[in-house]
């Protein structure tokens, strides 16, 4: 036994040394579900540029208690079957602490089952409702839900004591939550659906839905879309002389629409997280030093500007990263250090978790924007 | 709104529409009369003359004038090269490996307009102003117009070179017969290239004079494409007249059905003529039966 101490001693030397400069140099590894190209790439693409804008900064700065964080992303293409095998490929082969994502509503919920039998948590950067409700242990969101935003413009039309709307939604999942929302909440607000009407993601003339609206007895249009659906209608609804008012979802708040809907865009009236008009926010606002840093990294970094789905990014790296650092590093910790996430904020809005809440925001996270000279203008 | 106003509303959408429809779906009609192919980077082509117009005005900043004809050249040599490169290769052609080739094609330039372009949706001003003109109750915008003259004006320079040229009368006679074309000396190939040629061209000016309407993107060709192929085969894959009915009936139908039953079913009612017309009459509706003779 003795001749062999030595030896154990080396060996043991050696692996307590390596170990000792593994902990040192490993990074902790989060996973990211983006749809980086397919249809929805409008959002997985400014989400995986933020996420590793972000992260690349943490870095920089000497990263979450000494340790560097690494993001390891996959592309969804927004398809829930690729999801769900990116997502077991994190958790089994990258060993990740965390996953932030997927991109939308429908991989989200493809991917819940997966997360919740391995013990990993998820930040869905999607807005659909359900993702969080009913709540599910390892599973949160920084997304606005659709629910908040129409709430929001309801709260609107009964101060301009408008009661009869006309709908008209996009006919993919966007659209169809918004829908249900819609007439959801419509009796609530004593706000009354009198026509409901729908359209194709590519569909290039909405002027037979509009001029059906004309026939009606609504008051308003409140459009649910994303582009480029929504700049057709306010084109058509132009050439076609309407003077109601024009309400569109969030999902069109980018800089984008601007552009394609030209002229047609002004006056029209929308919810919008705050990104859009943070140089116009009032000084005293939480989230305004959060927004500007963003917009001007995000300029300073992809020459576009940022917009709110990046922002869904942005605030699920940052509470990954107040987790780590107020708990450990193990997905148990980070759980529920995010759990008990109150007051921060973000991108999005205000965030309040609990056992009960893992959406986090309230409709205050909206405000209604309305569209004058080309640019956007807070409604009071 | 009177009822009345409204129809007429839809009635004015649908031809404006419809015209679109039967622009594309001419294209179709070229090709497969030339080769019996059914082109289905048809939509592509539309899809490249609208993002190249794009390209041209926003990135090399030429004017609109200059920017058209350059997108529809620089479309027709993309058109030549696929016929170049993916046809012509081909030893023993069947119409169902040359049907798959076009739409490995599609996928491909839809592919290279997605990494060139990148994905965002693009907006072409409107040749003349956006003002909307007042029509006995309906309104029209001033690009309709030139969409439903563009129209005009190609439909009767095909009937006019299908007829009264010697290659498009070449063409003619090899779309009724190849074997007894090329017996008479006709180089069937080279009428093969002429309509991909054609074809690209004519595409790639609807994907532009549309373009200021509904706006262009990568992907925009897969609608555009199917509903042109569906004019053409309302009008019984005739390059002239009938595939233009065929366009407009297929607007007017979807705007009616959209206005007065429900817009849901907008695109069904599409599929659904295609696909009775297909069972019952394969001919198209306007082309008598045809008979062989022996």
């Amino acid at each position: 036994m003795k001749r062999f101490l030595p030896i154990l001693f080396v060996v043991v030397a050696m692996l307590a040394w390596s170990s000792l400069c593994l902990a040192e140099q490993a990074p902790i590894r989060i996973g990211g579900l983006f749809a980086v190209t397919g249809p929805p790439s409008f959002l997985g693409e400014p989400e995986r540029n933020t996420a590793q804008m972000v992260i690349d900064e943490i870095n920089a700065a000497g990263g979450v208690k000494g340790r560097k964080l690494q993001l390891i992303a996959y592309d969804t293409t927004g398809d829930p079957q690729k999801a769900v095998t990116a997502a077991t490929r994190l958790i089994k082969e990258d060993k990740v602490v965390a996953i932030i994502g997927p991109s939308t509503t429908g991989e989200t919920m493809a991917v819940i089952p997966v997360v919740e039998k391995e013990q990993i948590p998820l930040i869905s950067c999607a807005a659909g409702s359900k993702i969080t409700d009913p709540v599910k242990k390892w599973v949160f969101k920084t997304a606005q839900n659709d629910g908040l935003a129409v709430v929001k413009i309801f709260e609107y039309l009964n101060k301009k004591k408008i009661s009869k709307v006309a709908i008209l939604t996009v006919s993919d999942g966007f659209g169809s939550s918004g829908r249900e929302q819609l007439k959801a909440n419509a009796a609530k607000y004593g706000i009354q659906v009198v026509v409901d009407e729908t359209y194709g993601p590519k569909d290039t003339d909405m002027t037979s839905q509009l001029t059906k609206i004309r026939g009606s007895d609504a008051q308003a249009i409140i459009c649910w879309g994303t582009n480029p659906g929504p700049a057709v209608i306010a084109r058509n609804h132009k050439q076609l002389g309407l003077k109601l008012p024009l309400f569109m979802s969030h999902g069109v708040s980018s800089k984008k629409f601007i552009e394609l809907a030209g002229d047609a865009a002004e006056g029209i009236i929308l919810p919008s997280g705050r990104v859009i008009v943070a140089d116009v926010l009032p000084a005293g606002d939480k989230q305004k030093k959060s927004l500007m840093a963003y917009v001007k990294d995000y300029q300073k970094h992809f020459k576009a500007e940022g917009d709110h789905f990046g922002g869904h990014a942005w605030d699920a790296v940052m509470l990954l990263k107040g987790a780590i650092e107020r708990g450990g590093d193990t997905p148990a910790a980070i759980r529920d250090q995010v759990e008990k996430t109150s007051n921060f904020a973000g991108i999005g809005g205000i965030f309040n978790f609990s056992p009960t809440e893992h959406a986090g925001l309230a409709k205050d996270a909206f405000v209604m924007v309305e569209i004058k000279n080309k640019d956007w203008v807070l409604v009071p | 709104m009177e009822l009345g106003e409204q129809i007429t509303q839809y009635l004015v959408s649908g031809f404006s529409t419809g015209a679109i429809y039967a622009l594309i779906g001419i294209g179709f009609s070229i090709i497969y009369n030339a080769t019996g192919i059914i082109n289905f980077a048809q939509g592509e082509f539309v899809m490249f003359g609208g993002m190249l117009t794009v390209f041209l005005l926003n990135v090399l900043k030429l004017p609109l004038w200059a920017a058209i004809p350059v997108a529809v050249l620089v479309t027709t040599i993309v058109g030549l090269l696929f016929e170049r490169l993916a046809i012509r290769p081909l030893r023993q052609p069947t119409p169902i490996s040359l049907v798959i080739i076009t739409i490995g094609g599609s996928i491909l330039l839809r592919g290279i307009a997605m990494l060139v372009w990148g994905k965002d949706t693009h907006v072409v001003p409107a040749f003349s102003g956006e003002v909307p003109i007042p029509l006995g109750g309906a309104t029209i915008l001033p690009q309709h117009l030139w969409i439903l003259g563009i129209t005009l004006v190609m439909i009767a320079v095909n009937r006019w070179y299908f007829s009264h040229t010697i290659s498009g009368k070449a063409m003619r006679a090899c779309s009724y017969n190849r074997r007894a074309a090329s017996l008479v000396g006709i180089d069937v190939r080279r009428m093969v290239l002429f309509s991909f040629v054609i074809s690209a061209a004519l595409g790639s000016l609807a994907g532009i004079i549309i373009a200021p309407l509904t706006m262009t993107a990568y992907d925009v060709g897969i609608m555009l494409g199917l509903k042109g192929f569906c004019a053409a085969i309302i009008g019984g894959m005739s390059s002239g007249l009938a595939t233009v009915l065929g366009g407009l009936i297929l607007g007017i139908l979807e705007s009616l059905g959209a206005g007065l039953v429900s817009s849901g079913y907008k695109d069904a009612i599409a599929f659904i003529i295609l696909l009775l017309i297909l069972f019952l009459r394969p001919q198209g509706i306007f082309r008598k039966a045809q008979t062989e003779r022996v």
